[in-house]
């Protein structure tokens, strides 16, 4: 149900991030998705990729302070007014989003929202009784 | 008392032709100008007089000196001094709060205190007649910048437990100065009235005085300002910002050196020769050692500076280790002072940072980054911007430390900044860095990194 996101320490200095990308790039992990939240000192860069182990492990390996959080990949029709929906219904239900981020696939016309919340399972009660699927880790790899 | 307000006319054969120093000012000019065998004569009689009241009233000295065998009775010169064991801060902190008086707590009419944290802080006593005598050694720094009772002198040192505030008011009033007492901060204010009330004495850290001469500029009021003088103190500086300071003030900017312990701002100041501190040794007998052995080094030898009080009834220190490394010279200064001069500070023989006038150890800084959870490997950053001192502490991320929520990290490092605060007093900027990248060196960490280069050498 949920999907593994991927989070990293990266000091908000010029090339830092780009260290970070090479270091992925070396070992082949393929990004689904991303997101920075940025301070003034520093940067916590969130990732959905296709091996959420392996990426984890490497980046331990390099030093990297790293974490692994489960968060939900909710899916939706692209078109205007899906997000409110799917929004609206958390509100009413009275979950607290902390952030989100979006990614598309190139499949169908669907997009996807992550979402990260305090209680996954309770935020999936609400939007499962409205027909909102959310997609699981496994499943990442084969949205491509 | 040798009370004597107006300034006197200096020796004037020591080659200063053409200058307007030549006027020179004095306080008390027949303690300031005496013979160096009358200041000896005084330094002998007021050591064994201390020496014998210390081990009569102070269970600590008294114990040390039983120790190593040493009677009051032996110290009855300054030749003798070497015999008597130093002190060192962390004697005052064991003997906080009243360890080392030596007057009944009844004759005692102040505190003050060392900035710092609970644990470093040191406590200092004064009778009546040992704020008086502080207050004259403050007056005459003032005199030697050219104060007299027509001058305003304009005090933003802190006022409190901090000596810089009291201690040049003190001095200000001993000349008949009028005297603005602002304190530290709201520059607007500061500069409204210098403006106003014609301010012609600045006393500040260098540091705020750069800051305010910048301030007096971009609002355009250089003209409007009656500066003449400026005595800076409770931080190193360097010739370069004497010079920055006095060209934007159009002043003199004289130097003052002092600790709390050995009673405050008012121990040295320079003169119109800028070229050292007179260090005022009817009060204080100063020495400087090795710091490794201990063994009392010859004038021109730099060493770390040790002060014995002399005149002090409450809180008098018995050769205090002051941790700052100087050079003393006993050379015929043209100003006409006899007293020995010593360098700005060059260095410490600790660990010890001044910044922004306050002192911090790096301990300090190792405790606070422990009790929050955070690892002790760290990096200190001291640098100068704008002539203001800057301070951030790096702190390598941990696991522990981490989240994926940037606000989580953001508000730990926030109680962080807090924290440093509480312990230093001082404003400290925080920087979390990657884990392994502050480098460990082999054996001795290099934990400070100082970009002011305010030492010369």
């Amino acid at each position: 149900m949920t999907v593994k996101q991927i989070s990293v320490f990266v000091e908000n200095k010029p090339g830092k991030l780009a260290e970070l990308t090479e270091y992925l790039q070396q070992h082949k992990i393929d990004m689904r998705a991303l997101s920075i939240a940025e301070t003034q000192d520093f940067g916590i860069v969130r990732m959905i990729v296709d091996d959420a182990y392996q990426t984890s492990c490497i980046l331990k390996e390099a030093g990297y302070v790293a974490s692994i959080t489960p968060v939900l990949a909710v899916e939706m029709p692209d078109e205007p007014g899906s997000l409110f929906q799917i929004l609206k219904m958390l509100g009413d239900g009275g979950v607290n989003l902390e952030y989100m981020y979006a990614f598309l696939t190139p499949k169908e016309a669907t997009a996807y929202m992550v979402l990260r919340v305090a209680d996954n399972e309770k935020a999936m009660d609400i939007l499962s009784k409205k027909g909102i699927r959310a997609v699981c880790q496994d499943a990442i790899a084969d949205l491509w | 008392m040798f009370l004597q307000k107006q300034g006197c006319e200096a020796h004037t054969d020591t080659g200063m032709e053409g200058n307007d120093t030549s006027m020179e000012h004095y306080y008390q000019p027949e303690i300031e100008c005496a013979s160096q065998e009358q200041i000896r004569a005084w330094q002998d009689e007021r050591l064994a007089k201390t020496v014998k009241r210390v081990y009569e009233n102070v269970g600590f000295y008294r114990k040390k000196m039983d120790e190593q065998g040493i009677k009051p009775e032996e110290i009855r010169s300054v030749d003798d001094l070497h015999k008597l064991p130093f002190l060192t801060k962390d004697d005052l902190r064991d003997a906080y709060p009243y360890g080392l008086l030596a007057a009944p707590l009844s004759d005692c009419v102040r505190i003050q205190s060392t900035s710092g944290t609970t644990g470093r802080r040191v406590v200092a006593f004064y009778t009546q007649n040992d704020i008086d005598l502080w207050e004259e050694c403050c007056a005459r720094a003032i005199a030697a910048a050219g104060g007299t009772k027509e001058d305003v002198v304009h005090v933003c040192y802190g006022y409190g437990l901090f000596t810089g505030g009291p201690g040049l008011n003190g001095g200000s009033h001993k000349i008949g100065s009028l005297t603005l007492p602002m304190s530290s901060g709201n520059t607007e204010r500061q500069i409204q009235f210098m403006c106003d009330l014609g301010s012609t004495i600045l006393c500040c850290t260098p540091s705020y005085a750069a800051y305010l001469a910048e301030s007096i500029w971009e609002r355009g009021l250089q003209n409007q300002i009656k500066l003449k003088a400026g005595i800076f103190g409770a931080e190193a500086w360097t010739e370069e910002m004497r010079r920055d300071i006095e060209e934007k003030l159009g002043i003199r900017a004289y130097d003052i050196y002092g600790l709390t312990e050995i009673s405050g701002p008012g121990v040295s100041f320079e003169c119109s020769d800028q070229s050292g501190m007179h260090i005022n040794e009817d009060h204080f007998i100063a020495e400087v050692i090795n710091p490794k052995t201990g063994e009392v080094l010859p004038d021109g030898e730099k060493g770390e500076l040790v002060f014995t009080s002399i005149t002090k009834e409450a809180f008098p220190l018995i050769r205090y280790r002051t941790r700052d490394i100087c050079i003393l010279s006993h050379e015929k200064c043209s100003c006409g002072r006899t007293h020995v001069k010593m360098t700005k500070p060059l260095g410490r023989s600790d660990d010890m940072l001044i910044v922004k006038g306050v002192n911090v150890f790096p301990s300090q800084i190792e405790t606070v980054l422990l009790n929050q959870g955070y690892p002790a490997n760290y990096q200190i950053i001291v640098g100068r911007k704008n002539n203001s001192d800057t301070i951030e502490v790096q702190v390598e991320m941990t696991q522990e430390m981490f989240s994926d929520n940037a606000g989580v990290v953001a508000e730990r490092e926030k109680k962080l900044v807090e924290a440093l605060k509480a312990m230093l007093g001082i404003y400290v900027k925080v920087s979390l860095v990657n884990p392994k990248t502050i480098a460990r060196s082999e054996g001795k960490a290099v934990r400070v990194i100082d970009q002011r280069n305010l030492y010369q050498n």
